[in-house]
């Protein structure tokens, strides 16, 4: 099998497998586990959006939660003014991005090496995080909605159907629209990826300057991937907001950003796929540790294991001492040994692996 | 005129604690180009470190100023054998295995020592300004970044240390060529810039408490204030900590500390745009 066909099949694959997933597990599973799944889908869309600004853009972005938090508290604020949701849903799309492209072109065009672009990225989330943890009087508040500060805005009410405000959204909907949103995402990236723009990109990652004297110009398409990867971001937010129908300023926080990076760092960088399985593995691996109950056990054991910084941060580490590219590029390195050795044996000529 | 003096003690305050927070990164970003975004977490532990000693019957003193370099100094060279040494010359992956290493050591912390924060009172009483009192540790914690800045400029500029650590700095292959042994120039660097973080943990322990998650908080300044300052150790780091301190204090006193904090942080990003080198980018390019 060519590298072409076998990128092929794995697009019928997840297509699928993505579909199936989607249409038979609200029929099989109870409600809890859907609630569970829905936020799974909705942080893989997150997992996306940087896989797409870092994995092929090659942009560090420390503050991809910075656009995930702007887009959930636009869409709760929209929502208290607004009351019905169909704007407030493209508000938390366009206003994330817009708010990245405003940054991009701060740091695109003043041409700042990317490590201090994470340095800058990671300094505006803490911004954001301070500023909006500090507005808990009443008098911070835009239009009807207070924005609660350290406590968070509660009681965000739910989406509807498009100009249609009696029609909410129920819990199953809510799976529909998230897992449906996420094969949506992950189909259009890749889309975008095999057109000319993606050919672009990847080659300012691999090589900049080369790209430029070939006459692209690498500021505009990296504005544009950045500008991209916010407004996804700002969505995911939007469905996060729904979701628990509660924002706090936590998800501006550093704990957030760092979980991003690292679902894209387990999955690996330059595939889509790496990172929605990272993004699902870590989760579905903090909630069976029981890592989300802050109070953790009585032992020193317990206390240790349900203990989601320090579990993360093993894992951190251990994936950039000893898996550095990730899973899924590995694993397709393992496959691609495996299978030239038998394309050898059989004595045809070797073809070279596509990546994804 | 007593407001005035008051005014100038905290903004002399506010950057002698930025340049005492900064300068361990300054001396592991400035020699050996790591990021080391545990960086804050060492400052925990070196707070830790002192309040734990102190609650044992150690002199407030010297668990703050010996006991507290010397744990977090080893903590570092562990550190860098274990982890950052296999990591040379790939800096974001640096920047990513230390930012593990912070949540690591937030979550070891907070299962020791528990989801709160613990204080040990700052000694030294307090001084009268006219109508005003302040803490005379205030003018404590501006003394010792005076003596920790001066000793690091002493021995950068005079000892054979020092000599060794900028030639390795410079050319580490050339150093290497002379007899020099480059990791463990390395090793010795990290456990410095490591203990210089433990002792700022400690000395500003008594002012802001410690707690297993307060790395955040100086985090984003020391890092702000490194690059701001550019590529010379010493004077990069204490001009982008009086240029920020400054803000910072005038911004907190105008209107509130978290403005203070956000006015702080949008110098930096404006300033990082303008010099991308850092302010030794442009001026005083020759300097330690």
């Amino acid at each position: 099998m060519s590298g072409r066909n076998l990128n092929l099949l794995g697009l019928v694959l997840v297509g699928v497998v993505g579909l199936i997933f989607m249409f038979f597990t609200p029929h099989f599973a109870d409600l809890d586990t859907v609630l569970e799944l829905t936020v799974y889908m909705i942080m893989a869309i997150l997992a996306l959006s940087l896989a797409l600004v870092w994995g092929y853009g090659g942009i560090l972005c420390f503050g991809q939660s910075a656009f995930f938090g702007l887009g959930a508290y636009t869409y709760a604020i929209a929502m208290f003014n607004m009351g019905e949701s169909t704007l407030p849903v493209v508000l938390a799309v366009i206003l994330p991005a817009a708010f990245a492209a405003l940054l991009g072109y701060f740091m695109f065009y003043g041409r700042i090496s990317d490590v201090y672009l994470g340095v800058i990225t990671l300094t505006v989330t803490l911004i954001l995080f301070n500023s909006v943890n500090s507005t808990a009087g009443p008098e911070f508040h835009i239009g009807a909605a207070r924005l609660g500060g350290f406590n968070g805005i509660p009681g965000i009410p739910p989406l509807n159907w498009p100009f249609n405000k009696g029609a909410a959204v129920d819990l199953e909907g809510m799976f529909y629209l998230s897992t449906g949103s996420l094969l949506l995402t992950y189909f259009g990236l890749r889309l975008l990826l095999a057109s000319q723009f993606g050919r672009i990109i990847v080659g300012i990652r691999e090589n900049e300057r080369r790209a430029e004297l070939l006459g692209y110009d690498p500021r505009a398409y990296k504005l544009a991937t950045f500008t991209i990867g916010g407004a996804l971001a700002g969505f995911a937010g939007c469905l996060f907001a729904n979701w628990g129908a509660f924002v706090s300023p936590t998800i501006f926080g550093l704990a957030q950003s760092a979980q991003i990076i690292i679902w894209v760092i387990v999955g690996g960088r330059g595939t889509l796929i790496g990172p929605v399985i990272g993004c699902i593995g870590i989760q579905w691996l903090s909630a069976a540790l029981g890592a989300n109950q802050p109070s953790g056990g009585s032992d020193l054991w317990s206390k240790i294991f349900a203990n989601a910084p320090l579990i993360l941060g093993v894992i951190l580490i251990a994936f950039v001492l000893l898996v550095p590219r990730g899973l899924v590029p590995t694993a397709a390195d393992v496959a691609a040994f495996v299978l030239r050795g038998r394309r050898r044996r059989e004595q045809r000529g070797l073809e070279p692996q596509q990546a994804e | 005129m007593d407001l005035f003096v008051l005014l100038a003690i905290q903004v002399l305050y506010a950057v002698a604690s930025l340049a005492l927070i900064s300068v361990g990164l300054a001396i592991i970003f400035g020699m050996m180009r790591v990021i080391n975004l545990a960086h804050g977490e060492f400052l925990m532990l070196g707070g830790y470190a002192a309040i734990v000693a102190t609650s044992h019957g150690i002199s407030i003193w010297i668990s703050m100023l010996i006991v507290a370099p010397i744990v977090v100094g080893v903590i570092g060279i562990v550190v860098e054998r274990t982890i950052i040494r296999f990591l040379y010359g790939r800096m974001i992956d640096t920047m990513l295995a230390t930012w593990g290493l912070s949540l690591f050591l937030v979550g070891l912390t907070t299962a020791i020592f528990g989801n709160t924060t613990v204080g040990i009172s700052a000694p030294l009483g307090s001084i009268e300004i006219g109508a005003y009192r302040t803490s005379a540790y205030t003018l404590f914690v501006i003394g010792i970044s005076v003596v920790v800045l001066g000793t690091i400029f002493a021995g950068l500029r005079w000892t054979r240390l020092g000599l060794i650590a900028r030639g390795t700095m410079q050319n580490a292959n050339m150093a290497a060529a002379l007899g020099v042994n480059p990791p463990r120039v390395y090793a010795i660097t990290f456990g410095i810039g490591a203990a210089l973080s433990g002792l700022a943990g400690a000395v500003l322990a008594p002012v802001s408490g410690v707690f297993p998650t307060i790395g955040v908080a100086y985090i984003a300044k020391a890092f702000i204030t490194v690059i701001g300052g550019g590529a010379a150790i010493l004077s990069g780091t204490v001009s982008a900590a009086v240029l920020f301190g400054t803000i910072n204090q005038i911004a907190t006193f105008v209107t509130t500390p978290v403005f203070g904090e956000v006015a702080l942080l949008g110098a930096a990003v404006i300033l990082i745009r303008v010099l991308p080198q850092g302010i030794t980018g442009r001026f005083f390019r020759r300097s330690l």
